[in-house]
């Protein structure tokens, strides 16, 4: 028994931050005061507030530290763990109160979250199994296959009315009721952990912070379908996530929760890895499957759908990360538990990554319903530097922009859609008065065209070309007939590509289309960009009022372009420019403007 | 089996449970335009000019791959439908190097007839960024040129599917996205086989063969060469495809004109060699049986199977028949007996050959091709090269009388003509083995087992109290299956034969480019092998031993079949290769 339990986040983002090199001298530094035996250090999976990282929970006082530094270490040690004084200056300053110290969920971020799926991440370290089991897990596992029929799981998850969290929204309990349905010598359950979309890191969360949550789940997805064979499709970009899973598996191989004969009820159950070389498309459930298959990936023609003829030709079924995470605790708490939460129609949370123009970037997990005032202004605290919220983009590369006017409008998957978004894997790009809507377009446009697998004519070439419409648009040189066409060439694509990678590429110019029109048609009857983002169209100018002809500008310009002698006004030459910005960032008296 | 009826554009359709709605469409009569589909071969739904509307689908459908059920309703020709297959010929356009009038299969190009049967009006709307392509002429049998590449996969889906090769796929991705060989390397560094089947299903020029065409013409304009051609059994049964005449239309008799008429010394036929090759291959074989030579024999006669053989099953080359395949003995009798009769120095001799293939000229350029010091064969042009070369002289085909073949290596049977067909060689080969061996008169010619499409047939005759077990493949995937079948000794036989082009020459990588829609509907290699067996009924001889010609040359020149001389200018030797090398 330890009395004190420092845990130390492990997630991508803090290790990123350096929370290795934290536990290390940790580590050390309590070894050097002789308390060993009294404190342990965990590492644990992600909390969410990856901004303020490395980030530093000790227990029983549950004091929040962030940002923590390996200099701050000894302190702590000397302070905090033999002493029992909490270093205030390392708190979170949201914990910090005028009376003292307040809790954690009690803060603006994590009062109004609900964490199912990530429950378990920055609680238990992830490598240790029996920390799992201590907080529940493998019990919903025990339950299936004891107590519940496969009909039975599959109502149950029909009635909690979970529905796939990686983008697209389909009732889970259909997807398992339509693989149980076929009858074949070999079924499959797969995992999608291939999370491609920009800014999106919740399914590495989960995988880095409580893998066996996903085991689990696809274990029960086994005996629900007649599968013994699972497949985790991860990103080999997740080198944590990688080494945690075949942490798990090994784990959970050695306890006999995974292989044969499992708590001795006769069902069998495995689990492999296979890595993903980081290609968008494969998180495209066919594309997928092609390359688990060891081939180039590539969506194929559905029907017949994987439920059908899915990995190497047998019924598949296919779930995301975060969909694994919710079942054991469906399982345990019953599908009314999880139904009571969320709108009519999109039962349960869903997880989003905050990223962008907001003051908490992280992971944060809301039940369905939120409004999106509530996740931007209370959750995420609001824009930094006093700007004004413009846009909130959605679905990532699949999705699209929301103005202000459905600022509160309560998010899940039909409402996103409507308006003419969508969830996707829920990243959520928060965007400012400095963002310019066409130029937003034109990013998630390039990164579809890169990310084009380029089987079919009206991605590999429709998306190129509405990337190169866009191009022309920020530089300046379109016509009003090129946004019809624009327009145009989005619904064709829509309509006809082969997968979804294809059919939802347009959103993002459609609905900066829908909602920003003003700026598009700024950019082509003006010759302007009102947020003075592309470049093409801006041009910087000293204010001969306010320029006192310190010549720092001039001295910083990289293409000697600004002129003017010493306490004269300065001139910036139009043809050298190359509108870097320096000489703006550099200028003590604001006397250099852009337009 | 059981029907399902749907309704296309209003129309009530009964069609089989499990079709596509393309084919549901057509037995409404209904045309779907499509690209890349191939039944069977490249069914992928990667183009998307074949979309449709289905009540109740979130967006178009694909009718190639989308099968039909149980009252579904369908639209085919709305203005939603045609704008998008429009669009879609624009964007493949604007990504297209549109030197239509220059091109090779300008006029028989499936992207230039979609394009003015749908409309587009305007082929430059969507013009920008060309994906940067570059030639690949480093096979000795083809050039590809992906600017004019529209990606429907058709070339990569035959190679790897029907032939089992798969030495060209694509690669990058997205926008960069091009077809070629794995890890940069040339066509010709890999282990293709140079059989053409990319070319022939190509809807576009962006695969051709390497046209000899100028060199034949700068040839014939020499007055100090004596320039002869031989054609191939299977050019008589596709080339009249290339001036409108139906598929199955035997034009022998106007190809011989036309030969003549472009200028050629003398026309002779690939025939007679064929005659000769089961001469000296059913030698081979009865001496294999008789003195435990290396069984089963195989046959020699297509260059794809050889190279085939050499890559990908090198332990198998002893196999091979040594004979020459009929080009090239035609080629090493041309310049050493006809040479020595005609009175003409070899070296003065240009020997051109026109096949049904690409990979004769590759065959060509092998070692060991070249008995009398100077290449058996100096150049071999396609069926597609010679109507091109009609054409260019300005020769109104159709008019031609019909004209013989030269005296005396324009003399074939009726067992030389069905080379072209897969199971030609071998039922040729049995007329004459039988006789030999039994020394009595075949009851009946016809050897229908070895005949018809199928992709690998077996059969068992008693010759002389012996059960001789024959096999014939067609097509190197079946080549491959039925190899291994061989090897892991699950099947035995004492003679295979394997052409590489499914269904043999009359469907080989130099025919005419039929496009997919007709691929798709109809069994072009049936009609095209009929011709080669009525050929064949109607011919007074029809066994290779019986050719008066062979049997004057064997007389006069050879000696036996076998013999030595026979041997250094009628036999060759394997090259051990791997596969892909690096």
């Amino acid at each position: 028994m330890y009395r004190s339990h420092v845990l130390v986040c492990g997630g991508t983002g803090c290790t990123s931050s350096g929370s290795q090199q934290i536990m290390e001298a940790l580590r050390a530094e309590i070894e050097k005061a002789g308390l060993q035996d009294e404190v342990s250090v965990v590492q644990t999976g992600c909390h969410g507030l990856c901004a303020l990282g490395p980030i530093m929970i000790v227990y029983p006082d549950a004091s929040f530290y962030s940002m923590v530094k390996v200099e701050d270490i000894p302190e702590i040690v000397s302070e905090h763990l033999l002493k029992g004084r909490v270093v205030t200056r390392l708190l979170y300053q949201e914990t910090v109160t005028q009376t003292g110290v307040k809790a954690l969920v009690d803060t603006d971020f994590y009062k109004k979250q609900h964490r199912i799926a990530l429950r378990n991440c920055g609680i238990i370290n992830p490598e240790v199994i029996e920390e799992y089991i201590g907080t529940g897990g493998y019990a919903a596992l025990g339950k299936v296959l004891t107590e519940m029929t496969p009909d039975d799981v599959i109502k149950c998850l029909i009635d909690s009315g979970l529905r796939g969290r990686g983008g697209g929204g389909f009732p889970t309990g259909l997807k398992w009721k339509l693989a149980k349905q076929n009858e074949a010598d070999q079924k499959y359950v797969c995992c999608n952990a291939d999370e491609g979309d920009p800014g999106a890191f919740m399914d590495r969360s989960v995988l880095e912070g409580d893998p066996h949550a996903v085991l689990e789940a696809m274990a029960i997805a086994g005996y629900a379908i007649g599968a013994n064979q699972g497949y985790i499709y991860v990103r080999a970009e997740y080198p944590i996530a990688v080494d945690r899973l075949k942490i798990a598996i090994s784990q959970a191989r050695e306890m006999e929760l995974l292989g044969k004969d499992i708590f001795g009820t006769g069902f069998d159950f495995d689990i492999d890895l296979r890595l993903g070389a980081g290609a968008f498309v494969c998180g495209e459930e066919t594309a997928l499957m092609h390359s688990i298959e060891g081939n180039r990936g590539e969506p194929k023609p559905r029907p017949p759908f994987p439920a059908q003829k899915g990995l190497f030709g047998k019924p598949t079924i296919l779930n995301n990360v975060e969909t694994y995470a919710n079942i054991p605790q469906i399982i345990l708490n019953g599908p009314e538990w999880f139904a009571s939460m969320g709108t009519e129609k999109s039962k349960g949370t869903k997880v989003f990554a905050l990223g962008g123009k907001i003051h908490n970037t992280g992971l944060v997990e809301i039940p369905m319903g939120t409004t999106l005032r509530e996740v931007i202004e209370e959750i995420g605290g609001g824009i930094p530097n006093g700007k004004k919220f413009k846009a909130a983009q959605t679905g990532g590369p699949s999705g699209g922009c929301i103005p202000y006017e459905h600022f509160d409008i309560p998010i899940d998957y039909d409402n996103l859609i409507a308006i003419g978004s969508m969830m996707g894997s829920g990243g959520l790009i928060v965007m400012d008065e400095d963002d310019c809507m066409v130029d937003i377009a034109k990013f998630f446009l390039e990164f579809t065209v890169e990310e084009s697998c380029g089987k079919c004519t009206p991605c590999r070439v429709g998306t190129k070309r509405l990337l190169e419409m866009l191009t022309k648009i920020t530089k300046g040189q379109a016509t009003m007939e090129d946004l019809d066409k624009l327009e145009e060439l989005c619904y064709y694509i829509k309509e006809n590509s082969a997968c979804a990678l294809g059919q939802t590429a347009p959103n993002p110019v459609l609905s900066t289309l829908r909602y920003f029109r003003d700026e598009y048609e700024a950019h082509v009857k003006e010759k302007r960009c009102p947020a003075g983002v592309c470049k093409a169209l801006l041009s910087y100018h000293i204010d001969a009022d306010k320029c006192r002809g310190c010549t720092l500008c001039a001295r910083n310009c990289p293409n000697n372009a600004i002129s003017g002698s010493v306490r004269n006004p300065h001139i910036i030459d139009q043809d050298k420019c190359i509108k870097c910005g320096a000489c703006m960032e550099k200028c003590k008296f604001g006397a250099i403007y852009k337009q | 089996m059981e029907n399902i009826t749907i309704k296309i554009n209003g129309i009530e359709v009964s069609a089989p449970k499990g079709s596509t709605i393309l084919e549901a469409a057509r037995l409404a009569h209904i045309e779907i335009p499509t690209l890349c589909y191939l039944k069977e071969i490249n069914e992928i739904a990667a183009c998307r000019m074949c979309v449709v509307e289905v009540k109740g689908a979130r967006s178009l459908v694909a009718a190639c791959v989308y099968p039909i059920n149980e009252n579904m309703e369908v639209w085919t020709n709305t203005p939603k439908v045609l704008e998008s297959r429009k669009k879609t010929l624009q964007l493949l356009l604007s990504n297209h190097d549109r030197k239509c009038l220059s091109c090779v299969r300008s006029g028989n190009c499936e992207l230039q007839q979609l394009a003015k049967e749908l409309g587009v009006d305007d082929e430059g709307k969507y013009d920008g960024e060309r994906t940067p392509s570059c030639i690949d002429d480093s096979a000795a049998h083809m050039i590809r040129d992906n600017s004019k590449c529209i990606l429907c996969r058709r070339c990569s889906a035959v190679c790897e599917k029907v032939q089992g090769i798969g030495v060209i796929g694509p690669n990058e991705r997205g926008f960069a996205t091009f077809i070629g060989s794995p890890f940069e390397m040339g066509l010709g560094e890999t282990s293709c086989v140079s059989c053409g089947q990319c070319i022939a299903v190509c809807p576009t020029g962006a695969l051709q063969e390497k046209s000899q065409i100028d060199e034949v013409l700068a040839a014939i304009a020499d007055p100090s060469k004596h320039v002869i051609v031989q054609t191939a059994p299977a050019v008589r049964a596709g080339l009249g495809e290339e001036f409108g005449y139906p598929i199955g239309t035997n034009v022998e008799g106007k190809m011989a004109a036309a030969l003549r008429r472009i200028g050629f010394d003398k026309v002779f036929d690939t025939d007679f060699s064929a005659d000769l090759t089961i001469m000296e291959e059913a030698h081979e074989f009865i001496d294999r049986v008789q003195n435990g030579g290396v069984l089963p024999m195989i046959t020699s006669c297509s260059p794809g199977w050889i190279k085939y053989c050499e890559h990908y099953f090198p332990d198998m080359t002893e196999n091979l028949s040594s004979c020459k395949s009929p080009q090239q003995m035609f080629g090493a009798i041309a310049k050493s007996y006809y040479a020595e009769k005609a009175g003409i120095d070899p070296k003065d001799i240009v020997s051109v050959s026109i096949m049904p293939c690409t990979a004769k000229k590759f065959e060509v350029q092998r070692p060991d091709q070249a008995a009398n010091g100077v290449p058996d064969v100096d150049i071999s042009l396609t069926t597609r090269e010679l109507a091109r070369m009609i054409k260019r002289v300005g020769l109104r085909f159709t008019e031609l009388p019909d004209e013989s073949f030269d005296a005396p290596l324009g003399l074939g049977t009726g067992a030389a003509v069905i080379f072209g067909a897969t199971g030609g060689v071998m039922e040729a080969a049995l007329r004459t083995a039988v006789e030999t061996l039994t020394g009595e008169e075949l009851a009946s010619l016809d050897f229908t087992d070895v005949r018809g499409m199928e992709g690998i047939k077996e059969a068992v005759y008693t010759v002389a109290g012996m059960d001789v077990k024959v096999a014939v493949a067609s097509g190197l995937g079946n080549a491959r299956n039925l190899l291994n079948k061989v090897k892991s000794g699950e099947a035995n036989y004492h003679f295979i034969e394997i052409m590489g082009c499914p269904g043999g020459c009359i469907n080989g990588g130099g025919q005419p480019q039929q496009p997919g829609y007709v691929r798709n509907t109809v069994d072009i290699r049936a009609l095209r092998a009929k011709v080669l067996y009525d050929s064949d009924k109607d011919n007074p001889i029809r066994k290779s031993h019986e050719n008066p010609a062979i049997k004057e040359l064997y007389d006069t020149y050879l000696g036996k079949p076998g013999s030595s001389k026979a041997h250094h200018l009628l036999h060759t030797t394997y090259i051990k290769r791997k596969i892909n090398e690096l």
